[in-house]
């Protein structure tokens, strides 16, 4: 092989031997910047990717720019209710027609020629339009839509892939955990003060394998642990054995488990006092009344860490954040994390649900700081990727019984990663 | 508020306070920050809003980056003084740079006030930057400042080169 090869992406990705309990990941898959190249093909130009929450365009008119997936895009509640995205570039000369974050308009204007368009991306006038003499009926000079948006229980997920397989399809069994979620309210859930927004230097796939990783919370979070065990009163009863790993297909896993905090939606803690227990009770009972007695307690007490392929994670644990994040470099990546909640939710269930969230999550917070610096040291030390070249994800390989602790939930992910960059669509 | 007024109900002027600040900016730079504590009173707030909020931000409805209690404070401060708050061991350099003091009114018992600030931290060949204003609420108690509330504002659009806000800022 020449030195020059050598250079060039290296295969295999991924070594994986069942009978020997092997599964080993090319660390040139975070290093590489041909490999993320080849990411934005296979991967975020044909998965269904998330883009927001319908409560984020409550009314006609609303709308917020993103950039997801790569792509700067509009996000648009229009006036006859339909939501609808386009990608943020005027089909004149390419400005970026929107450069607000969020607002509510009647139309977008392009501030380099005032070309103007209708939220349904429709051309409505331009300077001296005489002087135009093509044809526009094919939308040659309208806003240009994504291939494909579609929403399952609020969450609106885009897709550039004229061929793609339904979002429906896509989803699979991570369905069944949407549901858990948004089953939690009678009236719809809704994102709760914004976004936050936050990158560092660590490949985008760390994240997704940080994400479901059961494996790191003792050593990792040590100081979380000791926190909870400082807060007044005794840590809150987990309320389930279940340790549960599963493949929900399509690349999507999930870990689904019992915790020692409290959940707003309805496990109390200690720490709420007894107005909490009583709050707690109430929510209970109402979830018996709409569910039957095991989705109730399901809802009311499981804790889950769900990875939805590429790039969405939904974890339901001491609050709800969802969190994209887009490979801005091989080596760099672009979060976004949001809070949920129940629209109904009162203040104070609100106000411990929101302490939840920041004692743990964000930049912030007690834990999630620490899972960067992780991921930063990994990347770190995937420098030496070309003398110590393979990760380990082989644990619980071999064992009957898979638990949260183990890895397989990661080894869904790669299983499906190397599937798609071997350029295999669903 | 003009400085009459100030005086009248206020027994600190601004360089008392600018005093207070600096005294303050250093022990954060040394990472003395049990002792930084002993600048709050029992019951303060410590708020870190998203980047780039209004002064009027409310952690009831948006979605901050700390908004500790006391308690959660306290803890904090705990928690950065052990080996295995991973992000800040070893420790960062850091470096705060406090300016434009205004003492915006009040009294002895509460008065408000702002000041800017650049915080430099440094790890790992990597220098962040932090720039933005302070908000306290402030008394004065047997002749010392006290903080009951104290909320740090970035002024930068978001912090995607940060990455996160691990350090006192
Ligand atoms: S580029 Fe938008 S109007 Fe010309
Ligand atoms: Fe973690």
């Amino acid at each position: 092989m020449s030195s020059v090869k050598a250079e060039t992406i290296v295969e295999p990705f991924i070594i994986e031997n069942e009978s020997k309990a092997i599964f080993r990941v090319n660390r040139r898959v975070f290093v590489d910047e041909e490999i993320r190249q080849r990411e934005i093909r296979h991967i975020f130009d044909t998965c269904w990717i998330y883009i927001g929450h319908e409560s984020e365009l409550p009314n006609p008119g609303d709308f917020l720019t993103r950039k997801v997936g790569g792509r700067e895009l509009i996000f648009v509640r229009s006036k006859d209710n339909v939501v609808r995205s386009f990608f943020n570039t005027c089909p004149h000369r390419g400005a970026m027609v929107c450069r607000e974050k969020h607002g509510n308009d009647k139309m977008f204007m392009c501030m380099y020629h005032a070309w103007s368009f209708d939220l349904a991306g429709k051309l409505i006038s331009r300077p001296e339009g005489e002087r135009y003499h093509a044809d526009n009926s094919g939308g040659l000079h309208d806003l240009a839509p994504v291939a494909n948006l579609d929403s399952y229980r609020g969450l609106y997920f885009v897709n550039f892939d004229p061929n793609a397989v339904d979002l429906n399809t896509y989803l699979a069994g991570a369905k069944e955990y949407i549901d858990l979620t948004i089953d939690q309210s009678e009236f719809g859930m809704e994102i709760v003060g914004g976004v936050q927004e936050y990158g560092f230097e660590a490949n985008w796939k760390l994240l997704v394998e940080n994400s479901c990783d059961g494996y790191h919370g003792g050593p990792t979070h040590a100081t979380y642990f000791d926190y909870l065990m400082a807060r007044p009163g005794q840590l809150s009863d987990p309320g389930t054995k279940v340790n549960l790993p599963r493949d929900l297909g399509n690349g999507h896993a999930v870990i689904e488990y019992g915790g020692p905090w409290g959940r707003p939606v309805a496990k109390p803690v200690d720490a709420w006092g007894e107005q909490g227990k009583v709050d707690c009770a109430e929510l209970l009972a109402k979830l018996e009344a709409r569910f039957d007695k095991e989705y109730a307690h399901r809802i009311a007490y499981h804790n889950f860490n769900m990875s939805i392929f590429p790039n969405l994670v939904i974890n339901n644990i001491m609050a709800i954040t969802f969190r994209t994040f887009y490979p801005e470099a091989a080596n760099k990546q672009h979060v976004r994390a949001w809070a949920l909640a129940p629209k109904e939710e009162s203040e104070i269930m609100r106000e411990r649900r929101l302490y939840n969230f920041l004692e743990f999550l964000g930049p912030g917070g007690l834990a999630t700081p620490d899972d960067c610096e992780a991921l930063k040291m990994c990347q770190k030390g995937y420098q030496n990727a070309a003398f110590a070249g393979w990760n380990d994800i082989s644990k619980g390989m071999g064992e009957n019984q898979q638990r949260n602790t183990d890895e397989e939930q990661m080894r869904v992910f790669w299983r499906e990663w190397d599937r798609r960059m071997s350029g295999a669509a669903l | 508020m003009s400085e009459q007024a100030i005086s009248s109900s206020l027994s600190i002027g601004r360089t008392e306070l600018e005093d207070f600040l600096y005294e303050e900016a250093a022990l954060l730079d040394k990472w003395q920050l049990v002792q930084w504590l002993t600048l709050f009173v029992e019951g303060a707030k410590y708020w870190v809003p998203p980047a780039g909020s209004a002064d009027d931000v409310d952690p009831a409805t948006t979605l901050f980056y700390i908004a500790d209690d006391y308690f959660r404070l306290t803890e904090r401060v705990k928690r950065l003084g052990k080996k295995t708050a991973h992000v800040e061991f070893p420790k960062s350099k850091l470096r705060h740079l406090v300016t434009n003091v205004r003492i915006l009114g009040g009294n002895d018992d509460l008065f408000e006030a702002t000041s800017n600030f650049v915080t430099y931290r440094s790890k790992s060949g990597a220098t962040e930057t932090y720039l933005g204003h302070h908000l306290y609420d402030l008394c004065v108690l047997d002749g010392e400042i006290k903080i009951l509330k104290k909320t740090s504002i970035i002024d930068t659009d978001n912090i995607n080169e940060q990455g996160k806000v691990s350090i006192i800022i």
